[in-house]
């Protein structure tokens, strides 16, 4: 199976602004494909290019095979869940979803079928003759989900469907879209700045940042093995370390040289040749913490550190730690009633260390993806 | 309690406003419907219901008819231009859009008459329009434009365009243009999106422009006067031959009574259907 939704060298930009810089994207059918990245980063516009309602600059959009780039959207096989769900108000929630088969000039009695079928599927069968204006907002989203499935859209376009909700009712929204996604199995292309919507639906994930993608991969490839520091940042946290290749060790390892630290091992799956700068991205729950030094290993790196702030937040605690010239986030889950070693604290000394294999040598950095990280509190707890 | 003391003082001076110069004056004129006429123009002592009665045997259905539809035709050519200029003002971008509503709203600091009268040297055997409508060869030199019912409703259309437009803009300004949006993507083509969702979002809007259109052409009097025809007499014409020819003012007022009725009778219709859709609109609310 090939692609199916394709965008092939898009651009689109809005006066100054280049909304989408150059993508290129293949969605298989079937997928529940996700466009992660922050606000104002172009995610919507590419779905409005899938919709047909920009025109690319440069450029096509090819559905199921054919070019679909000059298409107006009432001549795609495809539809939207707007991020506002722009319900009609002057229309019931029955006449809401039949509004695409009366469009359509389909059967009455077809029509009658398959909007009964969809109020079922959605459970809102007694609703049916209430105005959007009357519903909830977690109503609203599965009348919107229903009056675009009731087509049986080639790709539904989803444009963060769940920020409206709080988070509750987001959660259960999430469980009932990946049902509804298994039950229909049609093409999802999912929009969203939220990661954890993203990891928890998708197949893939292409994560977008200034109107270009970043990376394309499953949600555990793109937290695994984050290719640029913005994917490394944006998705979860993660320490940067900055460093220079010293030399290689025997198969794919290297020793990296970083100031005021340890030199560290390092998985060099990307080849980078000794007297390069490389960064090196490790995610805190990654690296384990204790008051005791662990036993030495060729793939370990240890540090010796200090506690500089700890950040309790119930299932795991945070800790920023001093580690020669860096600052190290450490995530540890804690097990009240199986401790190993009294509790650490603000001011003590500890041990860091991680395993070569978790710490990922990125290939683009840009110093401001730092700031994307949770700040490390500045200057608490010294005197 | 005091509150409401407060609002109701502040709704005074309007009330007192409408009083005094709406109610008043239309009172006066049905009661002088049912005074009888003296010789000289003025009002003769007693009370008669013979002048309203006299009314069906004067000719009034030719006129009465032709006011209707010409009023009618002129709100349903205000409302098929207005419709897509509420539309484009609504989309155009900030900047544009003042400029689009300045150009509506212009031709008001031109006094009314002024502006019919333009319209007769406009529309004159001799004047441009004409000229160049033989020239292009789309009018016959013998053709004529003026004093006919043509020209009433060109110019009742052109003098009441910007009441239809100002009301539907102002509902389409408030609309939701990503509803459109959702109509095509649902599959709608573009004029049926128009005619499924913006016109049912305006539809306040587009109320307000009949009325407001309908109304006032019912009660014509220049227009006819200035650019009408012998034959495209309307209701207000004759309102005023009445006062000013007959000096029959009871006749006048019998025959206003019955222009307001037939104006009153489609606005309260509207008012009470507006009233009867609210109220369990919002009893459904409290119960959900
Ligand atoms: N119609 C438009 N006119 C002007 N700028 C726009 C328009 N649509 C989007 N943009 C700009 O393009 C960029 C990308 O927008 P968008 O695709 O909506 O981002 P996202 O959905 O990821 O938040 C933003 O900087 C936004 O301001
Ligand atoms: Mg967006």
């Amino acid at each position: 199976m090939g692609e199916f939704l394709e965008f092939r060298d898009v651009a689109k930009a809005f006066g100054p602004i280049q909304a989408v810089d150059g993508v290129s994207l293949e969605i298989k059918k079937g997928e529940f494909f996700s466009l992660l990245g922050p606000s104002g980063c172009g995610k919507t516009t590419m779905l409005r290019l899938a919709a047909g309602f920009e025109t690319p600059d440069r450029g096509r959009v090819f559905l199921d095979g054919a070019d679909i780039t000059g298409l107006p959207p009432n001549r795609r096989r495809v539809n939207t869940i707007f991020q506002s769900y722009a319900l009609f108000p002057h229309l019931s929630v029955w006449d809401n979803i039949a509004f695409g088969l009366e469009v359509a000039k389909r059967p009455k009695a077809e029509i009658r079928r398959e909007v009964e079928a969809m109020l079922r599927l959605i459970q809102m069968e007694d609703q049916a003759g209430k105005k959007p204006g009357q519903l909830s907002g977690g109503q609203k989203q599965r009348v919107a989900v229903a009056r675009a499935l009731v087509n049986k859209p080639q790709v539904l376009l989803l444009d963060e469907p769940l920020a409206a909700l709080d988070l509750k009712l987001r959660q259960r929204m999430l469980i009932e879209l990946d049902m509804i996604h298994d039950e229909v199995g049609i093409t999802f292309l999912y929009v969203t700045h939220d990661q954890g919507e993203a990891m928890s639906l998708s197949d893939r994930i292409a994560v977008m940042d200034q109107g270009r993608i970043e990376q394309i991969g499953t949600p555990a490839e793109i937290y695994e093995a984050p290719r640029t520091s913005f994917v490394a940042a944006f998705i979860g946290d993660t320490n940067f370390l900055e460093s220079e290749v010293a030399d290689g060790l025997d198969g794919e390892y290297c020793r990296l040289r970083i100031s005021g630290f340890p030199d560290v091992v390092a998985y060099n799956d990307k080849g980078i040749r000794p007297g390069h700068p490389v960064f090196l991205s490790v995610r805190p729950e990654k690296i384990r913490i204790s008051r005791d030094r662990p036993l030495p290993d060729t793939r370990i790196n240890v540090a010796p550190a200090k506690v500089e702030d700890v950040i309790y937040l119930g299932p795991t605690t945070k800790y920023w730690v001093r580690a020669g010239g860096q600052r190290v986030l450490v995530l540890r889950q804690h097990f009240r009633f199986f401790l190993d070693e009294k509790p650490i604290r603000w001011k003590d000394d500890v041990w860091i260390w991680w395993h070569g294999d978790d710490g990922f040598m990125l290939e683009g950095f840009r110093k401001g993806d730092e700031k994307l990280v949770a700040s490390p509190p500045q200057k608490v707890g010294e005197e | 309690m005091k509150k409401k003391i407060q609002e109701a003082a502040l709704t005074i001076p309007s009330f007192v406003w409408l009083l005094l110069f709406f109610l008043v004056p239309t009172l006066l004129v049905f009661v002088l419907a049912f005074r009888p006429p003296d010789p000289y123009g003025g009002i003769g002592p007693g009370w008669t219901t013979a002048t309203i009665r006299d009314l069906a045997r004067h000719p009034y259905w030719v006129i009465a008819w032709r006011t209707l539809w010409a009023s009618a035709v002129t709100t349903a050519i205000c409302l098929a231009l207005a419709l897509p200029s509420g539309y484009a003002v609504a989309r155009a971008s900030p900047r544009r859009r003042n400029l689009l509503l300045m150009m509506v709203i212009v031709p008001f600091w031109t006094s009314f008459l002024i502006r019919v009268f333009a319209w007769r040297s406009l529309l004159h055997p001799e004047g441009p329009v004409k000229k160049i409508l033989v020239l292009l060869g789309l009018a016959s030199p013998q053709t004529p434009l003026l004093y006919n019912n043509a020209a009433v409703i060109l110019v009742m259309t052109y003098t009441f365009l910007p009441f239809a437009i100002l009301p539907i803009y102002a509902a389409a300004e408030k609309f939701d243009f990503r509803l459109v949006e959702a109509a095509r993507d649902l599959g709608a083509r573009p004029l049926q999106a128009f005619r499924k969702v913006f016109l049912p979002g305006v539809r306040q809007g587009v109320v307000t422009a009949v009325l407001i259109v309908l109304i006032p052409a019912l009660g014509s009097y220049v227009i006819p006067d200035l650019v009408g025809g012998p034959s495209s007499e309307m209701l207000g014409n004759k309102i005023a031959q009445r006062v000013f020819v007959d000096r029959n003012l009871p006749h006048a007022s019998a025959l206003s009574v019955v222009l307001i009725l037939a104006v009153l009778a489609p606005l309260l219709a509207v008012l009470f259907r507006q009233r009867k859709k609210e109220k369990p609109e919002i009893i459904l609310e409290e119960g959900g």
